[in-house]
């Protein structure tokens, strides 16, 4: 053991917690991908040094708690709204870093209007999406992303697509909108989708320095609690089922 | 020869023992301890320190940031 204590020394830190992450313990679940999310977003705003100029709009739903973890101004919206909200941030201050960070039931559900009409103003911000397929943080109701035959809380048996209608693919309808210069959907389920993720995040901030317009990128999660699995189980379960319905890739780049 | 020797510390009583470090290990590394940290929570632990290179796979997937990566080139053999 003196081995060990001899390599864990400053000088020899390769990787540690980022700065702007607060020292609270995160209240999510066990294996959150929001866990995951968080910390790019937070090591992307480290590297850019822009801790200062960044505004982040959370609405409600398991991602409303950013505001505890991420030492930056966070504004917080109604439900859906926060792609409405930051349009005026960003309008009012045009030297932030505005981003939106929503969770599917958010964005996919009460606001489509407000993401959709956002993104096709071509609005300056970043919109972080975790889609999970169902509602976490009200006990795993379906959701409009819920895959079919998927069960839940309100559909037990999987879900119909006679009576709840097919799973929405927002990221594919928001990259044909002329607004949105980048949009991307990306994984955080190994080392290798963790380090893309960031990258397409890094991106996305960039393109708000830029003025490029709207940037969105779906990051497809897991949730163990709502999925009723354990972690480990909740990502193979997320790459057998969710990752070929929902295709990982960059759908617009300009 | 040059071999590269790594370690991680890992903040117990942050860990929520989900495992997703565990398995993301490339060396095998990284076991649930049998005890449990003031959540109630089998905390990540060093089970096979020998192995570690620390290649940063397990922090980069820890979705509380629990672990903090060090890194050597330790000279092995003659």
């Amino acid at each position: 053991m003196a081995d060990i204590n001899e390599i864990i020394k400053e000088e020899n830190l390769v990787y540690s917690k980022s700065k702007i992450l607060t020292d609270n313990i995160m209240s999510y679940c066990p294996g959150c991908t929001h866990g995951v999310v968080h910390k790019l977003v937070a090591e992307v705003i480290e590297e850019m040094n822009i801790q200062e100029k960044t505004i982040g709009v959370c609405p409600v739903g398991c991602s409303v708690l950013a505001y505890k973890f991420l030492n930056i101004d966070i504004q917080q919206a109604s439900h859906g709204r926060a792609p409405a909200v930051a349009t005026a941030v960003a309008r009012l201050k045009p030297d932030k870093y505005v981003f939106t960070y929503q969770g599917d039931g958010d964005l996919a559900s009460i606001g489509t209007g407000e993401i959709i009409h956002a993104c096709n103003r071509g609005e300056n911000i970043v919109v972080i999406f975790i889609n999970n397929g169902i509602y976490g943080m009200t006990g795993g109701q379906m959701a409009p992303t819920s895959l079919i035959g998927m069960p839940t809380s309100t559909s037990p048996y999987g879900r119909d697509a006679k009576l709840a209608g097919n799973p929405l693919k927002i990221t594919e309808l928001i990259a044909q909108l002329p607004g949105t210069t980048f949009v991307t959907r990306q994984a955080a389920h190994t080392p290798a989708a963790v380090r893309k993720c960031k990258k397409a995040i890094l991106k996305a901030f960039e393109n708000v320095g830029n003025k490029k317009g709207t940037s969105f990128i779906e990051v497809v999660s897991t949730c163990s609690s709502g999925w009723k699995l354990s972690p480990v189980k909740s990502n193979e379960w997320m790459v057998e089922h969710m990752l070929p319905f929902y295709q990982l890739g960059d759908l617009k780049d300009e | 020869m040059a071999k590269v020797k790594g370690a991680i510390k890992v903040d117990v009583e942050k860990c929520k023992g989900c495992s997703l470090c565990v398995v993301v290990c490339p060396s095998k590394v990284i076991a649930l301890a049998k005890e449990v940290n003031g959540k109630g929570y089998n905390y990540a632990y060093m089970a096979n320190p020998e192995e570690c290179t620390g290649c940063t796979n397990c922090a980069m997937v820890c979705p509380d940031s629990v672990i903090d990566v060090y890194r050597v080139k330790a000279q092995v053999g003659a």
